[in-house]
């Protein structure tokens, strides 16, 4: 063996360098997830379909049948029940524009929201149990970083792909839900008020939500997979609101999205904040 | 005492799981100086990793203080951590990334700067023997592969003190050996310090400058690996005398032992003269230099020809056992 040259300086740790250790941890949580087909296929599979298999079914649905093709939805029930605004929108539209303003414009928003969940699900669970699963969470904790800055890499690694597949997703998403609806009703149907305020604000703290669930879980389980299964219960919600939407229970406007949303970051901080404090090196050393 | 790395006082940690309460560590006073290789030798749970993880602030502990190049390690565990390098137990390795990733990506955790980092990476392969497999993911590797690249790895920021936690645990020898190698090549001349958890004697008598004994997380022995074999009671010295001249050999070691032992032992003891198997060989047990010298000195007086004074090979396996006992060897009570 050759002795490796030495380095020409010892590695600098002033304050400004932390924000940069930090995000090398979060680089290299990401460069592991894209090196794994387990978590590629679902972070792949699951937006490619949301945002352009499922809208472009719709629209051939739509052409095909109309509303009547679509479950065996009977669209005039299915309008009566709707709140006031959605019905107003609908109105003066024939059946496939009435079906693609509702199915894509108004039902699909609260279901959107399973996008950053799940990014962030995922992620997270490679990230913190699956790290555990491999062994290699100790290497890590014997690098320079603070137990804060440790597990903040980790979530950031987690939360911004799920931020980005929500901000670019919508691009594509309305894109395509444009393009299949515009012969229909002659004008573009995405981003309205609700959508952007979805992906912009309320985005983010489901993806904080199935984050800090995650990582919840992770402390207890010992693979990736258990912690992905158990951290997905919280899209539960995310089905309940749709449902209710469909039942016209629930009306979901841009202003109760923003409250949702920082009802989300509330609860958010304080799941993260009790995750902190079960991710010490001295609690994830000292577990048998 | 300032050239003391590691500096402990009464450190201990205990675990608690329920309602089960485990020391892992007590007491333990030490005291490791620049430059040296420091073994800490003991069976499965018998509280190295323990030791490890206090010294590197990531366990905290539940007695006592620990200084680390001159640093507290619960307190300044990341300004600690940047400067000394640990290869774990197991080399958690993240297996779906390439040799020179890996290296790259934690150079960067270091705070060494992308370009250097990325240097970094490709002269520690060369050094390492990995450049030809620097682009494969290490999940390809052999398991001494995957050892040279963790210790590679525990290298990437240059680190003053380095822990190496069974460094050959699991590897053939031949990849023991170059482990070794690489032990000695990143230590000589280099003034780096080296604390070698191990349970292999063998490792830790050609390595270590001096060792620690731990037994159920209590530090048993301290000294050099050969000063430590020679205190074991497996030590002992073969005299060659004339066969028909033993008996009278005997008596005469035995009349001087049992004065100067009583002087040198504080009195008490037996003398620890024996016959040997051989037809002229005289045993004497406990092979201090000045029992020796006083029994050649009795035989010489008593006109009896000493052909020999052979030491038996003594090591620091007869140590271990005699300290640790069978039981603790194969780990009971872990």
């Amino acid at each position: 063996m050759k002795p490796a040259p030495a380095p020409s300086g010892s590695p600098s740790r002033p304050a400004v360098r932390r924000a940069t250790v930090v995000w090398a941890v979060a680089a290299r949580d990401l460069r592991l997830v894209t090196g794994s087909s387990a978590v590629m296929i679902p972070l792949v599979v699951v937006p490619l379909v949301f945002l352009v298999v499922l809208p472009v079914v719709f629209a051939v649905l739509a052409h095909l049948g109309g509303a009547a093709v679509v479950g065996g939805a009977d669209l005039a029930s299915l309008l009566q029940r709707m709140p006031l605004p959605i019905a107003g929108r609908l109105a003066g539209l024939d059946p496939p524009g009435q079906m693609l303003v509702l199915v894509l414009g108004y039902l699909m928003a609260p279901m959107f929201l399973v996008l950053p969940l799940m990014v962030a699900s995922v992620i997270a669970a490679d990230s913190f149990a699956g790290e555990k699963e491999r062994k290699t969470l100790e290497a890590l904790l014997y690098t320079p970083t603070s137990d804060t800055e440790l597990f903040g890499a980790k979530l950031l690694a987690a939360l911004l792909p799920a931020v980005a597949v929500s901000w670019g997703g919508l691009l594509v998403y309305a894109s395509v839900a444009d393009v299949v609806a515009y012969p229909y009703l002659h004008r573009l149907l995405l981003p309205d008020t609700l959508w952007l305020v979805l992906v912009l604000w309320v985005a983010p703290a489901v993806a904080g939500l199935g984050l800090g669930i995650t990582v919840l879980v992770s402390a207890r389980v010992r693979s990736f997979q258990e912690a992905y299964q158990l951290g997905g219960v919280v899209v539960l919600p995310i089905v309940a609101v749709v449902a209710g939407q469909a039942a016209g229970v629930i009306y979901l406007d841009a202003i109760a999205a923003l409250v949702v949303g920082a009802a989300l970051f509330a609860v958010d901080v304080l799941i993260l904040g009790w995750g902190l404090r079960s991710f010490s090196r001295d609690a994830l050393t000292s577990r048998p | 005492m300032n050239d003391a790395v590691i500096l402990t006082r009464g450190l201990g940690r205990r675990f608690t799981h329920g309602e089960q309460h485990v020391e892992a560590l007590s007491g333990l006073d030490l005291e490791v100086r620049r430059g040296e290789v420091f073994g800490l030798l003991g069976h499965n749970g018998s509280g190295k990793t323990t030791t490890v993880r206090l010294l590197n602030g990531i366990l905290r502990p539940s007695t006592g203080t620990a200084t680390v190049l001159g640093l507290d390690p619960g307190r300044d565990g990341p300004a600690l951590r940047a400067r000394s390098g640990v290869l774990t137990e197991t080399p958690a390795l993240d297996e779906r990334l390439s040799a020179h990733e890996t290296l790259a990506l934690f150079g960067r955790i270091y705070g060494l700067s992308r370009t250097f980092a990325a240097a970094r990476a490709t002269a520690l392969l060369e050094a390492f023997a990995l450049a030809d497999r620097a682009k494969d993911v290490v999940g390809s590797f052999s398991r001494g592969m995957k050892q040279r690249m963790a210790l590679a790895r525990t290298l990437v920021h240059e680190p003053e003190l380095i822990f190496l936690d069974e460094p050959t645990a699991g590897l053939d020898p031949v990849a023991a050996r170059d482990v070794h190698d690489l032990v000695r090549t990143v230590t000589a001349g280099q003034g780096r310090t080296v604390v070698l958890c191990t349970h292999n004697l063998m490792e830790a008598q050609r390595l270590c400058d001096r060792v620690a004994v731990l037994r159920r997380g209590v530090m048993v022995a301290l000294g050099a690996p050969a000063a430590l074999g020679h205190g074991a009671r497996g030590g002992h010295v073969r005299l060659e005398v004339p066969a028909e001249r033993r008996a009278r050999a005997i008596e005469a070691v035995r009349d001087a032992l049992d004065v100067h032992g009583a002087e040198h032992r504080g009195g008490g003891e037996g003398s620890g003269v024996r016959a040997g198997d051989a037809p002229g060989e005289v045993v004497l047990d406990d092979a201090a230099p000045v029992r020796v010298a006083a029994a050649v000195a009795a035989l010489v007086h008593a006109g009896v020809p000493v052909f020999a004074a052979v030491p038996s090979e003594t090591s620091l396996e007869d140590a271990y056992f005699e300290l640790v006992g069978d039981a603790g060897a194969r780990g009971e009570g872990a």
